[in-house]
């Protein structure tokens, strides 16, 4: 090349294609993301964090602990689970009907100890003939969508974590690195504020081993007021302060624990399908809100 | 200044020297602090409790100011001197104001100075590799305008027309890295966009810088200085080219991880282009073969020790790049170490040693100090061993980490244990970098200060000698 204009046209060339690729083209597939619903049950998702934990949001950020802990959840695929819960009232009839669609289930044995899972397939519609052949013999079934894969399986989210859960985030950090655990849903796994409290105090003292850092410097050590805080940290041994004296958590630590109850990514979503468990009540409104604390 | 009488070297040197100066010796100075940085964020997994009352060098802020550091401290600088020494010499033009340019790179160090405070403080923007906050971050863009005008000006002054492969690897990084800043500036934190384009646009940022940028700075003096120090011609000039093509539209869209909340044509696109990079890097391994072949230059420690395992470092890591964003490979080394050891392999093992030997090439001619071999030597001992030890470890540890992570049987405590020996071993690779930083610190300085000595003896030799003259008249 002889002249810096063809230079500068092959600089602008390659860069200008990725920046309309990865800056332009996401900004017009996601950037004006809004709210969506719940699939099926069609509850507002994700709903605004409340006050306090977006401030702590900015004490997560401020502190660095994306570098240490990610809040995506990835999943390999799901799997479908057909659960019979009763064989309806002439168990014979649904039992040949299953063996017509599924040989290999058409046992006596099929039918002990319901509800029970069956049989697992890979999607909804290879279990449809056999929904169908229990349903028309008056036996009720459920087919439930499980996300699967070492995430799930680890407890960290019931789903993959999708760009849906992050709409109300400012400065979103899905984090790259697990030197400490995925929190996308550490609200629901994890949900006492004081364990939280004591845990970001004392690693170490709530979970044997762990090697995060105490962030002791998030909490203050007061002398006791006409009555002790129903915040104070209950602590023995080295860590306890002295007598008379209590530990209390800062605003900030406040705000932090509460964003950390506040992340709570597991509704089911259309780009992310799976089935809720039963919920005895209705529970929290759908997630990425306050737990109910 | 008449065309026919080319500008002699030593007169292109004299006028790089202040604003090199400026910038190599801020460039060093924020290497040592960085690896300070580096090792206090590594002893947080000796001790977990070590810095538990003391916010400053909590991990979540150790570790970024070691990135920001080392990244807009020491590597833009250091590419900035050497690309404009290039710039000047290969165009055989005087540096065009001299002084505005070490003004700039004044106000860049001051930039970078603000943003590490505010990192340390808590004003993190919370972008990896983008920490700095927004007036720390506006602070470097300006500055950065001010010297880049002003190297384009002297690129622009030019003798020789004709343009060597160094130089469009040089002006293209010149060109490159405004645009990226001035993106992740406006985007992320003036009208920050929602959700997820956030994610994306601050992936392509670092991906552009880490992967584009410092290669575009490491490669334009791999190319210049191989052929100079074993005094053989480049082979081959359209090998070059094809390296520069390549590099530019595979690289650009690096960046984004195969494990991302975002839609995965976008980490299938970005993964294809990190495994496409490896072209580019097999050329110039190819150039570097091909050129150093048969040449009988001992490297003894020099700057083309430097040069060399910079140029095969960045093979390494492309390779080691490409395989981890396989996916049947990322479902292990995502999430783990393994990019962080990547990372110190590219950064210290490619770009650090490439820098400092085009540095200890450029700073006796710039002035006219010889710099003790022993000294280089010696720091090459410390840089080369520890960036691997650095590396090494991280890598190996990230692979058993990401194996037992793959594995829901295995409680995440002890994926976590798993990487924990290599990670401490790590550490011993960051000390010997630290330490050869401060070698390198006490090289440049030493540099700057003979030289200021050796013009103030003149200087007051000059006076004395004038005395008796005085005297008779």
């Amino acid at each position: 090349m002889k002249s810096s204009s063809l230079v500068f046209l092959a600089a602008f060339v390659a860069l200008s294609a990725s920046w309309a690729g990865f800056v332009l083209a996401p900004q017009l597939q996601l950037g004006r993301a809004v709210q969506t619903k719940t699939i099926p049950a069609g509850d507002t998702y994700p709903l605004a964090r409340p006050g306090l934990a977006q401030q702590g949001a900015e004490v997560y950020r401020s502190l660095g602990c994306v570098y240490c802990h990610s809040q995506q959840v990835g999943q390999q695929g799901t799997r479908v689970d057909v659960v019979l819960l009763n064989a309806g009232t002439n168990a014979d009839n649904t039992l040949s009907a299953i063996a017509k669609v599924r040989p290999d289930l058409g046992k006596p044995e099929t039918f002990i100890g319901l509800p029970k899972t069956i049989t697992t397939v890979e999607n909804v519609t290879a279990a449809s003939s056999l929904v169908k052949a229990i349903n028309d013999n008056g036996g009720k079934v459920e087919v439930n969508i499980v996300a699967t894969g070492p995430d799930i399986e680890r407890g960290w989210g019931r789903r993959r974590t999708v760009a849906q859960d992050y709409v109300f985030d400012h400065v979103v950090q899905p984090g790259t690195r697990r030197a400490g655990p995925d929190l996308s849903n550490v609200g629901a796994r994890f949900p006492e504020i004081q364990w939280q409290y004591e845990h970001l105090y004392a690693p170490q003292v709530k979970v044997t081993g762990s090697t995060m850092p105490p962030y002791r410097f998030l909490f203050e050590q007061r002398r006791i007021g006409k009555v002790p805080s129903p915040e104070a940290l209950q602590l023995t041994g080295e860590l306890a302060p002295p007598p008379g004296y209590e530990i209390v958590p800062t605003d900030k630590a406040r705000a932090l624990v509460a964003y950390l109850l506040s992340l709570r990514a597991d509704a089911p979503l259309f780009e992310a399908p799976m089935t809720p468990p039963p919920s005895a009540a209705p529970a929290a409104p759908a997630t990425n809100s306050v737990a109910a604390k | 200044m008449t065309a026919t009488s080319p500008i002699s070297p030593a007169r292109i040197d004299a006028s790089c020297r202040l604003p090199l100066f400026t910038l190599f010796g801020g460039a060093a100075l924020w290497l040592v602090l960085s690896s300070v940085f580096g090792i206090a964020a590594s002893l947080t997994f000796h001790k977990p409790t070590l810095f538990a009352d003391c916010a400053i060098f909590t991990y979540g802020r150790a570790y970024p100011a070691w990135a920001n550091l080392l990244i807009y401290g020491f590597a833009i600088p250091s590419g900035l001197g050497v690309g404009l020494w290039l710039l000047a010499r290969l165009g055989r033009a005087e540096v065009a104001k001299p002084f505005l340019i070490a003004l700039g790179a004044k106000f860049w160090h001051i930039g970078v100075l603000v943003g590490v405070i505010g990192i340390l403080s808590g004003d993190t923007s919370g972008y990896e590799w983008f920490e700095l906050p927004r007036y720390a971050a506006v602070i470097l863009f300006l500055s950065f305008l001010l010297m880049a005008i002003w190297i384009f000006v002297t690129y622009s002054r030019r003798s020789v027309t004709e343009l060597y492969p160094s130089q469009w690897f040089a002006l293209a990084a010149l060109f490159w890295l405004p645009w990226i800043l001035s993106t992740a500036i406006l985007l992320l934190q003036v009208y920050p966009v929602r959700g997820v384009a956030q994610v994306a646009i601050a992936w392509w940022f670092a991906g552009n810088l880490l992967n584009v940028w410092l290669t575009l700075a490491g490669l334009a003096v791999t190319l210049y200085l191989l052929p100079k120090l074993t005094e053989r011609p480049l082979q081959s000039y359209y090998l070059a080219l094809f390296v520069f093509w390549t590099l530019l539209v595979f690289g650009a869209w690096t960046g984004i991880p195969f494990s991302s909340p975002l839609p995965a044509w976008m980490s299938m696109l970005s993964s294809v282009a990190t495994g496409l990079v490896i072209v580019p890097v097999l050329a110039l391994i190819s150039i570097v073969q091909a050129t150093t072949r048969g040449a009988r230059v001992a490297c003894g420690g020099g700057p083309l020790c430097y040069t060399k395992f910079g140029a095969w470092m960045l093979l390494v890591v492309t390779i080691l790049a490409a395989l981890a964003v396989c996916p049947k490979v990322a479902r292990v080394t995502d999430f783990t170490w393994f990019a962080q050891g990547q990372n110190a392999l590219r950064i210290y093992g490619f770009f650090a040693m490439t820098m400092f030997g085009a540095i200890y090439h450029i700073l006796p001619r710039v002035s006219g100090v010889t710099l003790s071999p022993s000294r280089v030597k010696l720091h090459f001992w410390l840089a080369m061993p520890g960036a691997l030890l650095l590396a090494l470890p991280l890598l190996g540890g990230g692979i058993l980490q990401g194996l037992k992570l793959a594995n829901a049987d295995v409680t995440f405590l002890e994926t976590v244990k798993a990487a924990m020996m290599p990670f401490r071993l790590s550490t011993l690779g960051e000390t010997l970098i630290a330490l050869g930083a401060l070698v390198f610190l006490l090289n440049i300085l030493g540099t700057i200060v003979s030289y200021y000595r050796a013009i103030a003896k003149t200087a007051y030799a000059e006076a004395t000698a004038l005395q008796p003259a005085e005297v008779k008249s």
